[in-house]
């Protein structure tokens, strides 16, 4: 039998291979700081990803200081798998963690919510009553969905026996919400979808949901029974031109109605009808499946401490953050993460990522007497999903530009499988791993 | 992406597959290639006749990979869209036929064990 003996190996080439990998990975990793010796106090108010996340960035960097984390939710929400569940992709357990889960030890977390914040007198008041003083506060309390705003709607009716759906509202809500897209799409009739004026987390996921509906639609051979009426807030379909023309071509390319600046007010569950705000005047439409996605707010708490913009956003109360530094352009003891920051852009968890190392920067360097260098250029991204199995890796920055992080290999503006790849499998261990410090 | 490195790659696998089983699996790979070089440098010699089954077991371990990956991520080949998709649908296959034909390849010489073939 013939042989390769051109291809022999060696003892010494196998072990100066596994010599050269080692050194590699040892290589690759992040040249960690020193801990910074301190006994600040840190105050996070909120624990879901950008709490939790900066928690165990801060524990790692600062050596002594008194951490506390303020959060009354026991359950932690991968909010990212909320469309995924409302599409029938994932149960309602796939979004489910314990808060307790994510937050590492040496950090006290106190199972509270703030009821008073006040950046005078550095204190937060608990729901429970205590009084928690503070060197440096990390507002990272999320936003709290305005259900009330929209007349006629309670979210107990969210289900297949009223056609409404409510992914938003929580990971139950959004299997029920997914129940009642699936009897949509087997009986047909008319689907209305949307967005709210207000500011929002994850301005994709509206438009995700309606092209997902579709396709299902589409899929079970039900296309020409259903009907689909995208509702946008503005005269544009995605607040990026770019994107909202792709959006535009794709809705046109797969038969989709969309119209402009119509804002649902009210919704008659019984008669099954919606009523929009336009220029011209209310519009009322009827619905055999509405998906409703309520105006969001600053939480209580946050909109009544003085640190909301006095000018802006006067109806939602973001904090009046610097948009490159996170810092509180009043209290620069303050900073924020995530969707509580009044930043022109970034209401998701990719924007949470980018945030996290700028305020850590900030934080860690006044606490050692230096200046912060990191600066946030309003990065976000969202993998737009088209329809199951395709997606666009959307990704831009305050400016509008495209910024991806794979140029010339993943096309922003393209459907790719890839990227329903890193929707469907990357994004939450990504998440996952954000949370504890490591991503 | 913000600071991506190879430390951060192993946090996101650590967090898909968990932690134990993203190691175990790590560490069958590095034992399989292992004993791949290991009867390589046993023998002194790649036997063409391993080499050849080995190769022959190859578009099983393509199509075997193509196949977990879409079945995994609810996808199917109707979904691949641009000359990226068609690149890692074929790392995929490549890898799935490259894993197979070692491991197939090693299972047959740690088998017969050292022998000279006729």
């Amino acid at each position: 039998m013939r042989e390769f003996t051109d291809l022999t190996a060696s003892r010494r080439a196998f072990l100066g291979l596994a010599a050269g990998g080692i050194a590699m990975a040892a290589g690759a990793g992040a040249v960690q700081a020193r801990p910074v010796r301190t006994n600040a106090r840190i105050l996070i108010l909120g624990a879901g990803a950008g709490g939790a996340a900066i928690a165990n960035r801060l524990l790692s960097r600062l050596d002594g200081a008194e951490i506390t984390i303020l959060d009354g939710r026991s359950q932690h929400w991968y909010q990212p798998g909320f469309t995924l569940i409302a599409a029938g992709l994932r149960g309602a357990n796939y979004a489910v963690s314990g808060t307790g889960d994510w937050l590492p030890r040496g950090v006290n977390w106190i199972n509270e919510y703030a009821a008073g914040i006040d950046p005078e007198s550095n204190s937060v008041t608990t729901t429970g009553g205590q009084r928690l003083e503070y060197d440096y506060l990390i507002v990272a309390t999320g936003l709290t969905l305005d259900w009330e705003a929209i007349e006629g709607f309670d979210l107990s009716l969210a289900g297949p026996d009223t056609g409404i759906s409510a992914h938003y509202a929580g990971p139950d809500y959004a299997e029920a919400s997914w129940r009642a897209l699936d009897k949509f799409t087997d009986a047909g009739g008319v689907g209305l979808f949307g967005r709210p004026a207000t500011e929002m987390k994850c301005a994709g996921a509206p438009v995700k949901i309606c092209l997902l509906a579709e396709d299902i639609a589409t899929t079970k051979g039900n296309r020409d029974r259903c009907e689909f009426v995208y509702n946008a807030q503005a005269p544009n379909l995605f607040g990026v031109p770019v994107i909202h023309h792709r959006v535009r071509q794709i809705m046109d390319e797969r038969d989709i109605t969309y119209r402009y600046s119509h804002v649902l007010k009210a919704i008659d569950p019984g008669a099954k009808t919606a009523t929009y705000a336009t220029p011209e005047g209310d519009v009322t439409d009827s619905w055999d499946f509405i998906n409703v996605v309520p105006p969001q707010r600053a939480p209580q708490a946050v909109r009544e401490s003085g640190l909301a913009w006095a000018d802006r956003w006067t109806d939602q109360g973001w904090i009046e953050v610097d948009m490159q530094t996170l810092r509180h352009a009043r209290y620069p003891n303050v900073f924020g993460i995530g969707d509580i920051n009044g930043v022109p852009k970034g209401k998701t968890a990719a924007s949470v990522k980018f945030h996290l190392p700028v305020v850590e920067d900030h934080l860690v360097s006044e606490i050692a007497g230096r200046e912060g260098t990191r600066m946030y250029d309003g990065y976000t991204s969202c993998p737009l999903i088209t329809r199951v199995g395709r997606a666009m890796l959307v990704e831009f920055d305050y400016q509008d530009n495209l910024t991806p992080s794979f140029p010339g290999v993943i096309a922003p503006l393209e459907e790719l499988w890839i990227s329903w790849l890193m929707k469907e499998v990357a994004l939450k261990a990504t998440y996952n791993a954000m949370l504890r410090g490591r991503a | 992406m913000e600071e991506f490195s190879l430390l951060t790659m192993i946090a996101v696998f650590e967090e898909m597959f968990g932690i134990a089983l993203f190691w175990i699996m790590v560490s069958v790979a590095v034992v399989i290639t292992a004993a791949w070089v290991f009867v390589l440098v046993r023998d002194r010699s790649l036997s063409f006749r391993k080499y050849l089954v080995a190769q022959l077991s190859m578009p099983f371990g393509a199509v075997a990979a193509v196949w977990f990956v879409l079945w995994i991520t609810n996808s199917g080949l109707a979904d691949i869209g641009g000359p990226i998709d068609w690149l890692v649908l074929l790392g995929v296959a490549a890898l799935g036929a490259v894993g197979l034909g070692i491991l197939v390849y090693v299972v047959q010489s740690l088998m017969r064990g050292r022998q000279s073939e006729v």
